[in-house]
């Protein structure tokens, strides 16, 4: 039951991204342009799912299971740190130079959009890096501590 | 500032805000997750995956992919136009992954769910990834002229 939630949680998802725009990089890059023709659509956007959002989320802290009774998994770091902020400021460039971020990626290959598929295997290959980079973090950290 | 008026589509922004909002409700109300899509997509590649964890997110993602169908179906798919050349989109696309998995969240995580949770710590990325993007398409656009 909980997979199919989540197919239809994507395909709710992937169509408010089409409807909003957001899957049309030229109209994030416009949104992102504030010295050119400003495009303010997007807050917009994040104005409606921020809306909905909260009455949802206020829900979801104070329980500690789901409606199909699978545990409340919220994030609990609190702190805002080197990787956060960096990885942060990363994310903002790439978001900038395309006018992509990882949801709209994947909506663009289901459109057959053949730059959307270039975009997403340079995205999965900087996540790999991260994840090797993790992994060698924790084997020199082993290494350490033997 | 200059806003482009003809550009500016309000209502279909507001509507399809709310279904994101939405489809973020659903997957946290039933399965008690957060919709931050480079999470979900990150964690299909974690080797130390705990089982049952690579279902839902692939389910997650193939409603995503299906999405464009369904809407090509019924209404026609929006304009979509991408400027960026292939070397941009690699670039963009490799800081997108690294940034993000780094940061622990991108637009939806951080911006949609966080902020619905009111996060100081995924209101912090989102005001970093925002001021990120702000300022390069600033210098992309306005100081270089543009990118192929």
């Amino acid at each position: 039951m909980n997979v199919i939630i989540a197919f239809l949680s994507g395909l709710v998802f992937g169509v408010g991204l089409l409807l909003a725009g957001m899957a049309n990089p030229a109209k994030v890059l416009a949104f992102l342009d504030l010295a050119g023709a400003w495009d303010p659509s997007l807050a917009l956007v994040m104005a409606g799912a921020i809306g909905v959002g909260t009455i949802a989320f206020s829900w979801a802290k104070r329980r500690s299971l789901s409606l199909l009774g699978l545990a409340m998994q919220l994030p609990g770091a609190t702190d805002i740190d080197r990787r956060l902020i960096g990885g942060s400021l990363l994310f903002g460039v790439g978001w900038g130079l395309a006018g992509i971020c990882p949801g709209p990626a994947v909506v663009l290959i289901g459109a057959g959009v053949a730059e959307g598929w270039i975009f997403f295997g340079a995205m999965l290959a900087g996540m790999a890096a991260f994840e090797l980079s993790r992994r060698a973090g924790d084997l020199l950290h082993a290494g350490r501590r033997t | 500032m200059n806003i482009d008026w003809t550009n500016f589509t309000p209502v279909p922004a507001l509507a399809g805000g709310v279904l994101i909002g939405v489809a973020a409700a659903m997957l946290v109300l039933f399965n008690g997750r957060i919709a931050g899509i480079s999470g979900i997509i990150g964690g299909v590649l974690q080797r130390s995956r705990p089982p049952g964890e690579a279902g839902w997110r692939l389910a997650f993602l193939a409603g995503l992919l299906v999405a464009p169908l369904l809407a090509a179906a019924v209404t026609g798919l929006p304009d979509i136009r991408i400027d960026a050349g292939a070397g941009t989109l690699i670039l963009a696309g490799l800081l997108v992954g690294l940034g993000t998995r780094y940061g622990s969240g991108c637009t939806s995580g951080h911006g949609v769910c966080g902020l619905s949770r009111f996060s100081p710590r995924s209101l912090a990325a989102t005001m970093l990834f925002m001021a990120a993007g702000f300022v390069t398409v600033y210098v992309v656009r306005h100081l270089f002229g543009g990118l192929g």
